[in-house]
């Protein structure tokens, strides 16, 4: 280094490396303090649901996960029947979900003229930035009165039989959660699964056209065998908002804390429950065990997001 | 070959079965594209049933004047929604001005400073906290901030905070990603530090993509419920508020309980605070959406 010859330089440099001296490590630590950040604050939510719902975990203890009667007048609280609400509801949704996300995303990546491939995936995916308490809104006061004034007598009237679309049509129930929860969890779905589909190398796909498949035969032998991780991972993801919901399944379920076979029948899911009763819960109990539910929603989403993604990333690979 | 060939085109001849296999094929490329109409007409159908709810209480007296109710009308509102407005503009401002630089600093980490693994276990970590439902965030919130003392504006934003941070940190760290490696290379040939480089170099070639990305994040959480009905839903008065240190009335929470209510009065105050909503999310979310693809892809070439 010949730092003689710089010597007019020299106040330059020094300036220079005393910004480098605090600018260096100082964004290093503010980047990495941030990014840590992030991970003690997934630790800390964690923590603190814990610690607000120990009262109810001490003396429900892990019962509380199969008792069904909830009644706070009386301090009886039990989990199953919003634990069953929540798997249902988004078991129905995602059964309609994913089948259609799957159909979207063909048309997307194969069928629709290239110029209104990215239009129709950009209106598909405004689908998700709808708020969820205008959908609830929607639910309520336009897809509530076509229910019960026309999809469930239909329903009712040839499939009463099977147990799920019996009793009496109402505009709020398990039926209208389930819908708006399909609403919701579709773009999610259709976003993962045209993604997957766009990494199908061509190569095979021109193999299967070459071996004289027709498009359907292509898309059955190479397009979904290969998405097939990425496939469940979108599915588990979809579940994963779809559980997480509160405000518009709250607007739409009926708040019943009794579940019900009938998919007509108002029912509740762990987070709808939450939004509904939280404000007016007396601290004790009651609080306690609205925390104990949002405990055992926080460790389904965790693991159901977490399952999701590394079967996203395990196709994201190949 | 005793292979009997009735048609007149020999071996040129379909093969069996291929009336069926094109028919089969053909309805399910009918059933796909619906299956894309279907969706979007949802769309549409939602967006325009707001719209022509909406629009008939839509006035200026609505946008601009506070709730006011009285026994003599049964509680319902004459007025308009104007401290909501202004309420849910701050708890955006605040959650945005929280969010949006930790968000870049997060992604700048992870595409600068953190090594592989360490990239990708936050790239997770963020995933995994977008997975949070927001409802645990609000109860999160209201049990770190709220309990023992009161809701207020700055427990909202901050509820609303942690749901905006992983969507703008996430999107940032896709724009970084897409700033040339021979930029980065350029610079640090040239003698500059690495932070340096960062400030002078990679922020001012990604910031198109950063700031629509950040906008994507308020589009997502200005319609965001969940987090502050704990945090800031119980209004001492309903006037105009400024101070976060109180509760603020706000959009989405004020549109919820009116449509828990009965009277059709108030669903027709719900469907208007919906346009009011769904028409700042929709333009925000197809704005930044364009643009956002456009400086995608400017930095990917």
């Amino acid at each position: 280094m010949s730092t003689s010859s710089a010597a007019p330089r020299g106040p330059f440099r020094l300036r220079a490396s005393l910004a480098d001296r605090i600018g260096e490590p100082s964004l290093r630590t503010l980047t990495a303090v941030s990014a840590l950040g992030v991970v003690l604050l997934i630790l800390w939510i964690a923590e603190t649901v814990v610690n607000q719902s120990s009262t109810a975990v001490s003396q429900l203890g892990i019962g509380f996960l199969g008792h069904q009667v909830w009644d706070p007048n009386h301090n009886i609280f039990g989990a199953l029947d919003f634990i069953l609400g929540t798997l249902v509801s988004s078991f129905i949704a995602l059964l309609i979900a994913t089948p259609t996300a799957i159909a979207i995303s063909i048309y997307l990546t194969e069928l629709a003229p290239r110029a209104i491939r990215r239009p129709v995936a950009i209106l598909v995916e405004l689908l998700a930035a709808i708020p969820s308490v205008i959908l609830g809104l929607w639910g309520l006061l336009v897809l509530g009165p076509f229910l019960t004034n026309h999809l469930e007598p239909f329903l009712k009237s040839f499939l009463a039989w099977t147990g799920i679309f019996n009793g009496t049509p109402s505009p709020v129930g398990m039926l209208n959660a389930a819908l708006i929860l399909t609403i919701m969890a579709l773009p999610i779905v259709t976003a993962i699964t045209r993604e997957v589909f766009e990494t199908t190398p061509r190569d095979l796909k021109e193999a299967a056209y070459a071996m004289g498949a027709t498009r359907t035969e292509m898309i059955r032998m190479v397009v979904l065998p290969l998405a097939r991780p990425g496939l469940v991972g979108a599915v588990i993801l979809g579940v994963g908002r779809a559980i997480g919901e509160a405000i518009a399944v709250t607007q739409v379920i009926g708040n019943a804390s009794q579940f019900q076979a009938s998919l007509f029948a108002p029912s509740g899911t762990l987070a709808a429950q939450i939004a509904s009763e939280f404000q007016g819960a007396n601290p004790g109990l009651w609080q306690s065990s609205l925390m104990y539910l949002a405990l055992i929603l926080l460790v389904i989403s965790l693991v159901v997001n977490i399952l999701g993604r590394l079967m996203v990333r395990r196709t994201a690979v190949h | 070959m005793a292979l009997e060939n009735p048609s007149p085109l020999g071996l040129l001849a379909p093969v069996p079965g291929s009336a069926r296999r094109r028919a089969v094929n053909r309805a399910v490329e009918i059933a796909c594209t619906l299956a894309a109409v279907l969706a979007v007409a949802v769309l549409l159908l939602v967006v325009i049933s707001v719209f022509i709810k909406g629009a008939p209480a839509i006035s200026w007296k609505f946008l601009t004047s506070n709730p006011q109710t009285s026994t003599l009308n049964f509680g319902v509102n004459s007025g308009g929604i104007a401290n909501s407005i202004v309420g849910s503009a701050i708890l955006i401002g605040l959650a945005s001005a929280m969010a949006v630089p930790v968000g870049i600093l997060v992604a700048i980490y992870t595409s600068e400073f953190a090594g592989p693994r360490s990239s990708s276990g936050i790239r997770f970590a963020l995933d995994v906290l977008n997975g949070v439902p927001t409802i645990v965030t609000g109860v999160f919130v209201y049990g770190v901030l709220v309990v023992g003392a009161h809701q207020s504006g700055w427990a909202g934003a901050i509820a609303l905070a942690i749901v905006e941070l992983p969507i703008v940190a996430r999107s940032s760290q896709e724009v970084l990603v897409l700033v040339p490696r021979t930029l980065h290379e350029a610079g640090l040939a040239l003698g500059l530090k690495r932070w340096r480089v960062v400030v002078s170099i990679v922020l001012p070639t990604a910031l198109g993509g950063l700031i629509t990305g950040a906008v994507l994040g308020v589009a997502r959480v200005a319609g965001e419920t969940a987090p502050l009905i704990f945090t800031s839903s119980i209004f001492s008065n309903l006037g105009l508020t400024t101070n976060p240190a109180q509760a603020m009335p706000n959009i989405p929470v004020t549109l919820f309980s009116l449509s828990e209510s009965a009277s059709p009065q108030d669903h027709a105050q719900a469907w208007a605070s919906a346009l009011v909503l769904i028409a700042f999310v929709l333009i925000l979310s197809i704005l930044a959406r364009a643009f956002h693809a456009r400086s995608m892809a400017k930095l990917s070439h």
